[in-house]
């Protein structure tokens, strides 16, 4: 059994280690796929651990990752040093930060942001916190949308350009490089980037979820009350949720800035933030393989029926748009998993009272 | 001060529209605690269906009065939002009744996007502008003014509050509407169809939400599938703010958010010597939320939902 374990992790790894070397045959949109999905993957790993764990459903989340990826744009784009004559004068050779400042700061900031958001709502319950949290999230996008005036510092809709790729270890992931003579694109080098952080997080994840915070986490989400009374610090906790969980939303953020090169207010909408709920909630809300899934799946879908929907437009005679097409599949998909499986796709084996609706 | 009277006009307008929305809200969310995001998709539906109703009338029956034709095309669209909203909460909403609390509300996302792209088919993407049925010379009142759009506006608002009024505190449906919000088991009991009372719930909120989607076009001139969004989203706010549940909370709420997001729209350049223009007005509302909420932390009239953590 043990032996069997090892054996399908075994091939696992191997398979995610070699899927961009095959896909980069197909072309690089194929691997940027992959690089967005797992970019998703630790976006929904954040967010799994304040849903999923604490049980405080945040629709605001996508805040966090546009903070992060603003914060890593402006410190490694022309932006400041255009706009800003002392920056520019301070450094005369642009602005290029090292990762391991713009990292930790992108990753502090949203970190802070996050228990600042904690904090006034505390007090509130279930779906009060949904909908506070949500306008949490629209404000830092209208924040962003309008901060080029008087003093442009977020470029307002027109967003930030010419974000340099990450260097790591001296190797720049915007460029192909040759490994033992063979070719590795940029997109794959991200690739191996982005799934090293997710094999991190996952790590940080399981961790948490056997510790004493997670225990605490799991019992503030089961009964809050009760959780209260046998002594458990629910101020405290609950606002390392949102501080953890923020975190990592910040970290994908600049890992995004980094990749896209490109950042605007449009690709941190509130559609975000539903879709990232989405994802933890189809897979399987506080399972870590479920969220996984739940955010491969949604995240990969639209991409891939990008190339599906075309043929599929030829069917119905070109009436249909291709992305309209996509749209209407995606939202038939997440009505239909609900439908059949409430629990999510991949729920975990032992379930919470919290997340059955004991009212009826 | 014409501009302050100006601005409180408007925003009564705006608040009576979110309203009529935050009304199905928060009817929706006193029984079966169900954010339904696809309520604003609802008013959309209303709102484009009367588009088209206008349209073909305008056609086939040149020289009826606007009025009637406006009518004529409330009534319609009203029905057809009902049975839809009926149709959703049946396939969507009922066998999630007893899932846990997340699904439904993923199930009422997808539905939003369902809504949002079944309309972008049906009706086209673009932006319809959307005909001025009633005579347009605004009328003047000490110095502000109001066109008979948004009177229309008021007065529909004044007479769908009244009667929804009636329908929940004087009636048996209202009766059975109420102790199902206390208690579905309990209810269930007393010989209450705690089904029956939750489709007609949903049908008294889709009638609402399709008379604040004509109310939205016909003030605003234009309809297309994304403009139930926004609304909605404010329309939940606004019932949160006074309070879910709490029917008298969700007008209040609505009509306050209106106010404050027309004020504020109207003097945020003068306050801060126009450092901050009035694109900010959307936020007024979520920074007001924040901060009542954290003061009162069920709204403003309380909730009458009792506490089933």
């Amino acid at each position: 059994m043990k032996n069997q374990k090892l054996l399908t992790s075994l091939v696992a790894a191997i398979a995610l280690l070699l899927l961009p070397l095959l896909l980069q045959n197909f072309g690089n949109a194929w691997v940027r796929i992959a690089d967005m999905a797992l970019l998703f993957v630790l976006l929904a790993l954040g967010l799994n651990i304040v849903v999923g764990y604490a049980g405080l459903l945040d629709l605001g989340y996508v805040a966090f990752f546009a903070i992060g990826a603003y914060m890593f744009g402006l410190l490694n784009s022309p932006h400041l040093t255009d706009y800003f004559p002392a920056i520019a004068a301070m450094f005369p050779n642009g602005l290029h930060t090292p990762l391991w400042v713009t990292i930790p700061a992108a990753a502090g900031l949203a970190g802070i942001l996050g228990i600042l958001l904690g904090a006034p709502t505390l007090r509130l319950r279930g779906d009060y916190l949904a909908i506070v949290t949500l306008g949490f999230g629209e404000i830092i996008r209208v924040f962003l949308n309008n901060l080029d005036h008087p003093v442009n510092i977020t470029n307002g809709p027109k967003g930030i350009s010419q974000i340099d790729p990450l260097t790591f270890f001296g190797y720049s992931l915007g460029k192909p490089h040759e490994f033992f003579g063979f070719r590795v694109e940029s997109v794959s080098m991200y690739y191996y980037l982005f799934l090293s952080l997710v094999v991190i997080s996952v790590i940080i994840c399981h961790r948490l979820e056997l510790s004493r915070v997670g225990r605490a986490w799991m019992a503030i989400r089961e009964d809050e009350i009760a959780a209260k009374a046998m002594g458990i610090n629910t101020r405290n906790l609950k606002l390392m949720a949102f501080g953890m969980g923020a975190t990592f939303g910040g970290v994908s953020g600049a890992m995004f800035g980094s990749f896209q090169g490109f950042i605007s207010p449009e690709s941190f909408s509130l559609m975000e933030s539903v879709m990232i709920v989405a994802m933890v909630v189809l897979g399987g809300v506080g399972h870590l393989p479920g969220v996984i899934l739940g955010a491969v799946l949604l995240s990969a879908l639209p991409e891939v029926l990008r190339y599906v929907a075309g043929p599929l437009q030829a069917l119905t005679g070109g009436r249909l748009d291709a992305s309209i097409l996509r749209q209407l599949l995606i939202a038939l998909a997440m009505i239909a998993v609900m439908l059949t499986r409430p629990r999510g796709l991949w729920p975990s084996p032992e379930h919470g009272k919290s997340l059955q609706n004991n009212r009826a | 001060m014409e501009i302050f009277l100006q601005q409180v006009i408007n925003g009564l307008v705006l608040g009576s529209m979110y309203a009529l929305i935050a009304l199905g809200y928060t009817m929706v969310y006193g029984i079966i605690n169900l954010i339904n995001f696809a309520h604003g998709e609802v008013m959309m539906v209303g709102a484009l269906t009367s588009w088209t109703i206008i349209g073909l009338m305008q056609e086939s029956m040149p020289g009826t009065p606007g009025f009637i034709i406006l009518l004529i095309a409330l009534l319609i669209s009203c029905v057809v939002a009902a049975t839809l909203n009926f149709v959703i909460e049946k396939v969507a909403y009922r066998p999630l009744r007893n899932s846990p609390k997340l699904a439904p509300l993923i199930t009422a996302i997808g539905m939003s996007i369902l809504l949002q792209t079944l309309a972008m088919i049906i009706w086209k993407p673009n932006y319809k502008s959307y005909p001025t049925l009633l005579p347009s010379t605004p009328i003047d009142i000490a110095g502000a003014v109001i066109t008979p759009t948004q009177v229309m506006i008021l007065g529909f608002t004044a007479v769908s509050l009244a009667v929804l009024m009636w329908l929940v505190n004087y009636t048996k449906l209202g009766r059975a509407m109420r102790a199902t919000a206390e208690n579905p088991r309990v209810a269930g009991l007393m010989g209450v169809k705690p089904d029956m009372v939750i489709s007609a719930t949903f049908i008294i909120g889709a009638v609402l939400a399709a008379i604040a989607g004509v109310m939205y076009a016909s003030n605003y001139g234009t309809a297309q599938h994304a403009m139930g969004f926004l609304p909605g989203l404010k329309a939940f706010t606004a019932a949160v703010f006074g309070g879910i549940g709490n029917l008298a909370g969700a007008v209040v709420g609505a009509i306050l958010l209106g106010l404050i997001e027309s004020i504020g729209a109207g003097y945020i350049g003068a306050l801060t010597g126009g450092v901050l223009g009035s694109h900010y007005s959307d936020i007024f509302a979520f920074i007001v939320l924040i901060i009542v909420l954290t003061l009162r932390p069920s709204g403003l009239l309380g909730e009458r939902v009792a506490d089933r953590a």
